[in-house]
């Protein structure tokens, strides 16, 4: 039993990291139909701008933690503008073709500037333990579950609640309609790329005491947030993070109790379940096709 | 400029629409036929792997570009193919057996594939072809009783007909292209027929296609086996040019480059697979180039502008560290993806055609004639 316990909370502290890089895809999706296939890249490069800021400028975690997201805010809108915006209104192949190109650019360019070893963030959570009877939980575990739970919250009061968010989920619905009613739909996409590379970066500084931070953390947790999406339903906040904690607990278990190898297998066999038996997700709205 | 006068269906669809593509492709033919006896070995080699390559750009032609499913597990095709030629090769059947039954096993794995794909579209695919491809990868680390796992499996010299055809001889390349050559010939003959035209009636539009009688389902499964068992041809022939293969030859990162061949090259034509398979295979050649001659070259061009012994000295070294940092290859590859999207979206073939158009036109040339049309409109959640 306890050992039960031990590992439904290891795999829900990283399935809480799937969720963050799968939250980054369904912002972005929700705001323009694009799937960020370099999702997972920009929680690496986060990772290692944290890293610059903390561990190679000697800054205090939560500064160097906000200069990171700063950073990779301003980045995401970059990346927007130069790879994003003049393909937006093109097949979604073409779009999905040049995530992928610019994750290989972001992968090779930071293993050239910050090397291929695995890197490690002090953080101030890094150490203790909470012990409750005979239950071990470590603090930097704790931290990324709580955290998501603080970022999934705002995110989806920002989303339901605000003005930018509204106008982000009609930009989504139809931009040429959206446009018609004046809302700037270019800004919008803008912001919500830099919305998404903050929450990756986010998950990377999260992730960094757990697993290290190296160049190919990226493309590793990026496929594993894609069943996590998919499960949540893509396009769904809330969906996103449920989706991810299910995948990683379910990863977790199966690492524990199955053989060797189904570990590294489970999270894709759920994703095509889930496919075949209700593609549109947990969370995902039914949408009737329209001829 | 030439123009074609056609009077019938039939010379809508013939193979070659006038006599200069007979000599065009005759020339073509005749000097790949003689570059074993004039090509360096090395490139002899990079030439079978453009041959494979394209077998396997024509395979994912047949189903993104015609059909309109993007996949992203080719390489699992790949590897189904490459591993039924070893693991049969173990029990001594003879070559023109275990070819065929490697295609026709990763054909029906292909169509298995192919069902679960029905209902999905777009990015769900991708995703789902994603994951196909990591559990075929897992399945043949851990498989170990007929894949020997990670150790990987070796391949014993190709023997056809009691003949013995090393890898590197010209024999070998000769079946490559034999195998290349038959696939465009077969790929052109079956979009040319009324399976080509209903996959190309899926891929404008599904609807459309389907209150037009054509049974969708079913033409997406034949689309989905026709591509994989062409990928298992190709896999026994890559199986056999390593003599060696392993579950981590087969990654995802091989799956990409598969698209990137047809991306590159252009998907809407059996040109863009052979070009971008060219390509594809010639970055390799070409980095190397880069590592060992690119140093001095810059360097020389620096000391013709003026620049001391000891200035040149310092470019060349700095250059060289550059050339041989780790990872240059994805970078180039990333910047390759995103400015062919960006910029070239039709591929080297669309460039070859617009080169072609504006000298045909001469002065009367427009850009706007090749002009994507954007759709800001529709949802392709809605659809």
């Amino acid at each position: 039993m306890l050992d039960f316990v031990q590992q439904l909370v290891s795999g829900v502290a990283l399935g809480c990291v799937y969720g963050l890089i799968a939250l980054g895809f369904v912002l972005v999706y929700k705001a323009t139909e694009v799937v960020n296939f370099a999702q997972g890249d920009l929680m690496m490069l986060g990772g290692f701008f944290a890293f610059t800021f903390i561990g190679m400028m000697g800054l205090n975690y939560w500064i160097g933690f906000a200069g990171a997201v700063a950073a990779m805010a301003a980045f995401g809108m970059l990346a927007e503008r130069v790879v994003v915006r003049p393909i937006l209104g093109y097949p979604q192949f073409s779009i999905i073709m040049a995530t992928i190109g610019l994750g290989y650019f972001l992968r090779s360019v930071a293993g050239m500037i910050w090397g291929t070893d695995d890197l490690k963030i002090e953080t101030p959570f890094s150490q203790g333990v909470l012990r409750m009877g005979s239950l071990v939980l470590a603090y930097d575990k704790l931290s990324v579950i709580a955290a998501t739970v603080i970022l999934c919250t705002l995110l989806w009061l920002f989303f339901n609640k605000t003005t930018l968010g509204t106008a982000m989920r009609a930009s989504s619905e139809n931009m040429l309609a959206a446009y018609y009613m004046g809302i700037p739909v270019k800004r919008v996409v803008s912001i919500v790329w830099a919305i998404s590379a903050a929450v990756a970066t986010c998950a990377g500084v999260l992730l960094a005491p757990i697993t290290f931070i190296h160049s190919n953390v990226g493309l590793v947790l990026g496929l594993k947030a894609f069943p996590a999406a998919v499960l949540g339903g893509f396009g769904s906040i809330p969906g996103a993070v449920v989706g991810g904690v299910l995948i990683g607990v379910i990863e977790s278990m199966a690492g524990f109790y199955l053989a060797e190898g189904w570990k590294d297998v489970a999270p894709y066999l759920v994703l095509l379940a889930v496919l075949l038996l209700k593609p549109e997700g947990l969370f995902g709205l039914h949408v009737r096709k329209k001829v | 400029m030439r123009f074609l006068f056609k009077t019938d269906y039939e010379d809508d669809i013939r193979l070659f629409p006038h006599s200069g593509y007979v000599v065009t492709y005759g020339v073509l033919l005749a000097l790949l036929l003689i570059a074993p006896y004039v090509l360096s070995s090395y490139l002899m080699s990079q030439l079978v792997f453009v041959c494979i390559y394209a077998t396997v750009g024509v395979a994912l032609l047949i189903l993104t570009g015609f059909t309109g499913q993007a996949s992203l597990g080719h390489a699992a095709f790949l590897a189904i193919g490459a591993y039924t030629a070893a693991y049969l090769q173990k029990y001594n059947v003879p070559f023109p057996v275990y070819f065929l039954a490697a295609g026709a096993l990763t054909g029906i794995v292909g169509a298995l594939v192919g069902f679960p794909a029905l209902r999905l579209t777009g990015i769900y695919l991708v995703i789902a072809t994603i994951s196909m491809a990591l559990i075929v990868e897992e399945i043949l680390a851990r498989w170990e009783s007929v894949t020997n796992g990670n150790e990987g499996m070796r391949i014993k010299t190709l023997s056809l007909l009691g003949v013995t055809v090393p890898r590197d001889s010209p024999t070998f390349y000769f079946l490559c292209l034999a195998v290349l050559v038959l696939t465009i010939v077969g790929t052109l003959n079956l979009l040319r027929s009324p399976t080509g035209r209903a996959f190309v009636a899926i891929r404008d539009s599904e609807t459309a296609a389907r209150s037009m009688g054509i049974n969708v389902a079913l033409y997406k499964v034949k689309s989905f086996a026709i591509s994989a068992a062409i990928t298992g041809f190709a896999g026994v022939l890559f199986a056999h040019k390593l003599s060696f293969i392993s579950p981590e030859m087969f990654t995802l990162q091989l799956s990409i480059e598969f698209i990137i061949v047809i991306l590159i090259g252009g998907t809407f034509s059996l040109h863009g697979a052979v070009l971008g398979a060219i390509f594809i295979v010639m970055i390799d050649p070409f980095l190397t180039y880069l590592k060992d001659d690119m140093p001095g070259i810059i360097a020389g061009i620096a000391a013709t502008f003026g620049a001391g012994p000891a200035t040149a000295g310092n470019i060349q070294s700095k250059v060289a560290a550059f050339a041989s940092l780790n990872g240059l290859k994805g970078a180039i590859y990333g910047i390759i993806i995103v400015l062919f999207v960006l910029f070239e979206p039709l591929g080297l073939y669309g460039r070859w055609l617009k080169i072609k158009l504006f000298f045909q036109l001469f002065p009367l040339y427009k850009r706007a004639t090749f002009k994507r049309q954007k759709i800001y409109v529709k949802s392709e959640r809605n659809r």
